[in-house]
């Protein structure tokens, strides 16, 4: 019996979202008195594997197979199935990605297993129940929901887990072979096409997110949410009328119908406030609202407010991050 | 082509969300109920290829009757039939087998939904049903076209960027934007859909395996804090030294 993590790689180095996962996996082990292995998976190298001790894990399962080096959801499903057997895991943990909480959906299937995705906290087990905390109703409630089946999958929602890092703890790598089939590389992707995030941080994966509304005025004025995203070294969204008029890509959209976002700093510039674009953004942990109207429903979301023009606002905001020292 | 989408009765986007009975269930006591936003480019999208390339469009419900309103809608929009599957729905993996049993007995070429529920919030049924009927599942989708009779093209977002993916029917995919421009009902849309056919079925045997047993609401933030414009730049230091998040 153990707890089993999958683990994704971006340019050969393990996501953060996945350190997260292997954080939180190795605590349920250790909850449950048993050991966590990793199981890793494409784009990653072999030397970023074992640091993954330093979250807990005490080995590391990894297929090299070139082929998986893209998301490909039947083989994927099919090397963690194998490495679950191996380890007779009774918990799998995933990160909250679209990778994660598409494998860890099929496997819910394949094992016979409860799945919980969007999961905030550790599971409390007694009395027979296994029961995790989930976000529910876009950001606007919690649910504990308890996990009846033998087996339990979890995906946790990024940035809920603070990474914990013990160095000089290391993992044993193992290889794993799936014995893959081309049969299982039928839906591979034609084609992958990375964004040109104008900040190098990945939404998705952002500490810290600038992001802008309507009130920006244009495109023109967007070199000031790049510069004081790049000063903070934060990642750039935008609200969805500006994606819809085509100021910023749809990628950067974030919202109920666009990209859930949970960094620890959400700066708004010249965005409402609507219930819709909040939904997206209100598990941020603090929250700086810029708007020059007083009565913007957003400040009412807000840790910090700063009634103005986001125009004259932010060249402010980006002086004084230069000055601060890195 | 047949096509099947999946449509979630969910809160409205603008609902206050509050509990009942010592806040172990939903309380939807004054909520609007609407089509889930992310099925509304599912159903819109499958309505655009049935209207290029023939063929129909069936919405399937999982849920009780007070979902039947937006079932008309979906109808009034342009769907052809409905099913719903009457039953209430505990659990995805519950969901997930219903849609398996009416997909498969219909033998469709497409099974579209929306990306996630905007109630559960799970991101899951799609991929599960994928799985249960040991076909493709592409999710979540922003672009789908017909190569040929027999392939489709769709673009998924992946963190980061896109991958483009080329898959015979029938497979399942989930829907977002920007995939299309979701209709609203005109007035013969809404005259036509009362007469179009509503199917209720019993559900086929099938276990939850999650029990929700608890709900409760994020804690209140303790107010906002405002700094002049003039010293705009102060929020950096307090970000920094007050909140440490810099
Ligand atoms: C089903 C549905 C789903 C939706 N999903 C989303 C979603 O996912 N994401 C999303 O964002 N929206 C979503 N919306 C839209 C949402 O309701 C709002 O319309 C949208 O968020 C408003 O965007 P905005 O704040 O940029 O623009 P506006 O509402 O136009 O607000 C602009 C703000 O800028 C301020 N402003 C103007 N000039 C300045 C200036 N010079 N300096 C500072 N402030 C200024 C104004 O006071 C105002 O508050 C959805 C709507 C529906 C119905
Ligand atoms: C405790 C509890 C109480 C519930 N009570 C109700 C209720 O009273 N009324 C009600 O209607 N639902 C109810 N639901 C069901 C809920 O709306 C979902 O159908 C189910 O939980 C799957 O949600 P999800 O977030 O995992 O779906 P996701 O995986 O996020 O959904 C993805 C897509 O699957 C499709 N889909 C999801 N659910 C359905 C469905 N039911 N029918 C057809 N297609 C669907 C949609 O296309 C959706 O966009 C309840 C769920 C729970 C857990």
């Amino acid at each position: 019996m153990s707890v089993l993590v999958f683990v994704e790689g971006l340019n050969g180095e393990i996501k953060k979202s996945s350190l997260e996962a292997a954080t939180y996996g190795s605590q349920v082990a250790q909850a449950m008195g048993t050991s966590a292995t990793a199981v890793a998976i494409g784009d990653v190298n072999e030397a970023a594997l074992a640091k993954l001790g330093e979250q807990g894990i005490s080995k590391v399962l990894y297929d090299s197979d070139d082929r998986l080096k893209q998301f490909v959801a039947d083989a994927y499903v099919k090397v963690i199935a194998k490495a679950a057997q191996q380890e007779s895991a009774k918990v799998l943990v995933f990160s909250n990605s679209n990778i994660g909480a598409a494998v860890g959906s099929k496997l819910a299937v394949r094992l016979n297993g409860s799945l919980a995705t969007n999961v905030t906290e550790l599971p409390k087990m007694d009395g027979g129940n296994f029961i995790v905390t989930r976000g529910v109703f876009s950001g606007k409630a919690f649910a504990d929901v308890n996990l009846t089946s033998d087996v339990k999958i979890i995906a946790v929602k990024k940035n809920s887990t603070d990474i914990v890092s013990n160095a000089g703890n290391t993992a044993t790598v193992e290889k794993l072979s799936a014995d893959l089939a081309d049969a299982d590389f039928a839906a591979a992707p034609k084609e992958t096409v990375m964004q040109d995030t104008s900040s190098g941080v990945l939404l998705q994966e952002a500490e810290i997110v600038v992001s802008g509304g309507r009130g920006m005025k244009g495109p023109e004025n967007w070199h000031l949410i790049e510069e004081l995203a790049k000063e903070l070294g934060a990642a750039t969204a935008c609200s969805k009328p500006v994606s819809d008029i085509g100021w910023r890509p749809h990628h950067e959209h974030v919202g109920q119908t666009g990209i859930t976002v949970s960094p620890n700093l959400y700066i708004a510039a010249g965005i409402s406030g609507a219930i819709q674009h909040l939904a997206g953004v209100n598990s941020s942990k603090v929250i700086v609202v810029i708007n020059k109207d007083p009565e913007a429903p957003f400040f009412k979301a807000a840790d910090y407010g700063i009634v103005g023009d986001a125009l004259e606002v932010l060249p402010k905001l980006i002086e004084a991050a230069k000055a601060l020292d890195k | 082509m047949k096509i099947l989408v999946c449509i979630s009765n969910v809160p409205d986007t603008t609902s206050k969300i509050n509990f009942t009975g010592d806040n172990k269930e939903f309380d939807k006591n004054g909520v609007q109920f609407v089509i889930n936003p992310w099925d509304e480019y599912a159903l819109t999208r499958a309505i655009e290829l049935k209207e290029a390339k023939g063929g129909s469009v069936t919405v399937l419900n999982v849920g009780e009757a007070d979902a039947e309103p937006n079932i008309r809608k979906a109808l009034a929009i342009g769907a052809d039939d409905a099913i719903r599957v009457n039953a209430h729905p505990k659990d995805a993996y519950f969901v997930a087998q219903q849609i398996t049993a009416i997909a498969k007995e219909g033998g469709y070429d497409m099974i579209l939904m929306g990306k996630e529920s905007i109630d559960y919030n799970g991101f899951q049924v799609h991929n599960m049903v994928g799985e249960m009927m040991g076909i493709p599942s592409v999710t979540p989708a922003f672009k789908l076209d017909m190569v040929d009779d027999s392939t489709a093209r769709l673009e998924r977002e992946i963190e980061g960027g896109k991958e483009v993916v080329e898959v015979k029917l029938p497979f399942v995919a989930s829907a977002q934007q920007p995939m299309c421009e979701p209709r609203i009902p005109n007035m013969r849309g809404i005259m036509t859909a009362r007469t179009k056919p509503l199917k209720v079925v019993e559900p086929a045997g099938a276990e939850a395996k999650s029990e929700y047993v608890h709900y409760s609401k994020p804690e209140k933030k303790s107010g906002v804090k405002m700094i002049d414009a003039e010293n705009a730049g102060e929020v950096i230091k307090l970000l920094r030294n007050e909140a440490k998040v810099l």
